[in-house]
């Protein structure tokens, strides 16, 4: 069984204007250990899809349908009392800007002994013990002292260390980090994935790491999920979608990359920018930015194709798939 | 810490000194003091050596530079009404002002912080419309309409409260006069402090329901959920710590202005405190007391601005009182 298994999952935000679907018919699974990337445009749905894993959308937003299964218990039908001896304590998240994710109010070491607290029948003693032990796994120094500091103490890098401190901290079996090194300095985010990577190995934490940036689901994880306008359009082992991209979306996303432009020139963009919600269009949700548009494209939404190890939506490699097969027939 | 305390200091006499200049020259513009001093039989010329001898006829300067001399002394003037030193008066009449300002703020801390908090919380909820309708009417009525209309209701046609006065009071020993232990005394409190309290109330739920709303939507207050933490803990530490920030700082100005409020409660409620006492004041054209009483309130706007600012500092970590970096 895997750790973590996603079923058919939708996500719906009720609107004054009626109901908006903000993820449609999403599955996948997720080993003990194993490292997956969410990728995707902003507004593809890749944070919605972080936070329902953990039953955390904010109002309006809700599950409708499907199921989240974490080690066969479905987390999108326990009741609060249940989620919350697995939030922060088996699936844990990291949020993307560290300067806003710390309560400015509380020390370093409230925010994280009320964590463990929260889990576990231990002495405050005992739980200070284990947050300074934590701090110094991240790599703060001095943890003794940064332990009673309050959050605007620290720089961003420490106050992004002290998050994956908490995060890590009742040794969860997924961490879900939501755009990590995002809000830090160039210098620091090679240096926080890195620690971060490097963590999970050793404990053995599966990761589901949600970016933009192509480069680093490649060097980090083993699986990748393509998102475009709350749908799956591409998912697979990481090393198949980087090295043959199907869906001209992923092969648009590995073309923006810098290091795919020629020096001195613009870089490559996939025209037209990701629809709302409340205007997706029919069909499929990329052909008006599609440079391979189709007719069947307009009005038809595109099924799962197998291709090596990968899922693609895309009615294009579709009808490749199909003349591969017809060839071989022949 | 120290360093803080100077540099308040060093804005309170900034502030006072402005005062003081306001409220004197308030004195030059009230109608002549010899009008309520003297009778009609007194000739023209016997008051223009009255003039005289109290000063009146001097440069405004001068008269200002002999006021501020005095009142570094702690003299104020002699209330013409009274015979008395002003300050005395004021000050004798300090007390029953302070309860009934602290009798209003009880009632406003006590309902304000659980309304404010659960209206954040359950928005949608028929409990939290009913309040939020309620502070609007509330905000809307005047103070002196309030303050009528429950003494129609509670006095004349329940006979529940008294609709008048103090009531029965103790004399401190440090010379404080407080209705705060007696029961006719606590009974007398209940509607003018009720009838203060009705302006801020609504103002100070709103105002911590529309913070507490903002703080509820935070990445930190996501981030406490997403560590499991119990929502007692998150609504109670969290989210009303970082709430209560802004709310303390609005408090502190508004505890300054209701004492200025007292002035329409305590005339409907006959309260015997300093507002009531300048609006006599001004009627008798006492201008000593009056200044006297300008000079009093805007120390009590300094000292409760101090105090705030105290206590701003010591909830929120990212002000540093001792001013070091």
């Amino acid at each position: 069984m895997a750790l973590l298994e996603v079923r058919n999952l939708e996500v719906s935000f009720g609107l004054r204007s009626g109901a908006v679907k903000a993820l449609r018919n999403i599955n996948f699974t997720l080993d003990r250990g194993e490292r997956l990337g969410l990728v995707g445009e902003s507004g593809a749905g890749k944070s919605v899809l972080g936070f329902s894993i953990l039953n955390l959308i904010a109002k309006p937003g809700r599950i409708t349908g499907g199921e989240i299964l974490f080690e066969g218990q479905n987390l999108a039908r326990m009741s609060a009392r249940e989620l919350r001896t697995i939030r922060g304590n088996r699936i844990s998240m990291i949020f993307q800007d560290p300067m806003m994710t710390l309560n400015p109010v509380l020390t370093i070491g409230q925010q994280m002994v009320e964590c463990l607290l929260a889990h576990r029948k231990i002495s405050r003693e005992n739980a200070k013990t284990i947050a300074i032990q934590k701090l110094k796994q991240v790599q703060i120094p001095s943890p003794e002292t940064r332990i009673d500091q309050y959050p605007h103490e620290l720089s961003g890098g420490m106050r992004q260390r002290v998050v994956i401190a908490i995060g890590l901290l009742m040794d969860p079996d997924i961490i879900i980090a939501d755009e990590p090194t995002t809000a830090l300095d160039v210098t620091i985010q090679a240096e926080i994935m890195e620690l971060m990577v490097e963590l999970c190995e050793r404990n053995n934490v599966a990761l589901i790491l949600i970016t933009h940036d192509l480069g680093v689901v490649s060097q980090v994880t083993q699986k990748a999920i393509v998102m475009y306008a709350g749908r799956v359009i591409e998912q697979g082992p990481t090393r198949e979608i980087i090295n043959d991209a199907q869906h001209p979306y992923t092969q648009g996303l590995m073309n923006a990359l810098p290091q795919m432009a020629i020096p001195g020139q613009r870089l490559n963009q996939i025209r037209g920018s990701m629809p709302t919600l409340q205007k997706i269009p029919t069909g499929c949700a990329f052909n008006p930015r599609c440079d391979y548009v189709m007719d069947v494209c307009k009005h038809q939404l595109p099924g799962y194709t197998r291709s090596g190890n990968c899922q693609v939506a895309c009615h294009m490699v579709a009808e490749m798939k199909r003349d591969e097969v017809s060839s071989e027939e022949v | 810490m120290i360093a803080f305390f100077i540099k308040r200091l060093a804005q309170a006499i900034v502030v006072m000194f402005v005062i003081s200049i306001i409220s004197f020259s308030i004195q030059d513009n009230l109608g002549d003091p010899l009008r309520e001093m003297v009778g009609q039989s007194v000739s023209e010329a016997e008051r223009q050596q009255l003039r005289d001898e109290l000063g009146l006829n001097d440069p405004f300067l001068v008269q200002y530079g002999r006021f501020v001399k005095n009142a570094l002394q702690g003299d104020l003037g002699t209330s013409y009404f009274f015979k008395e030193p002003a300050l005395d008066v004021i000050l004798a009449k300090l007390p029953a002002t302070l309860e009934l300002v602290f009798g209003a703020s009880l009632i406003i801390i006590t309902l304000s912080v659980p309304l404010g908090v659960y209206s954040a919380i359950n928005p949608q909820s028929w409990f939290s419309k009913t309040v939020m309708g309620f502070s609007i009417v509330g905000i809307s009525i005047p103070v002196f309409l309030t303050a009528i209309g429950l003494i129609y209701f509670f006095s004349i046609e329940l006979g529940w409260m008294p609709s008048y006065g103090r009531g029965e009071t103790v004399m401190l020993p440090w010379g404080w006069e407080t209705g705060l232990f007696t029961a006719d005394g606590l009974a007398h409190l209940v509607l003018p402090s009720v009838s203060l309290a009705s302006i801020m109330l609504p103002l100070f739920i709103r105002l911590i329901r529309a913070e507490m709303m903002e703080v509820l939507q935070s990445e930190y207050v996501k981030f406490a959920w997403a560590k499991g933490l119990h929502s007692r803990r998150i609504y109670f530490l969290h989210a009303l710590k970082n709430t209560m920030l802004p709310v303390i700082t609005v408090g502190g100005v508004q505890i300054g202005t209701m004492v200025a409020y007292t002035i329409l409660t305590e005339t409907v409620f006959q309260w015997p405190g300093m507002g009531f006492l300048f609006l006599e004041a001004i009627n008798r054209v006492d201008t000593p007391l009056i200044v006297a009483y300008l000079i009093v309130v805007g120390a009590i706007f300094v000292i409760t601005n101090t105090i705030v600012d105290l206590i701003y500092g010591l909830v929120n970590p990212t002000v540093n009182l001792a001013g070091k970096k």
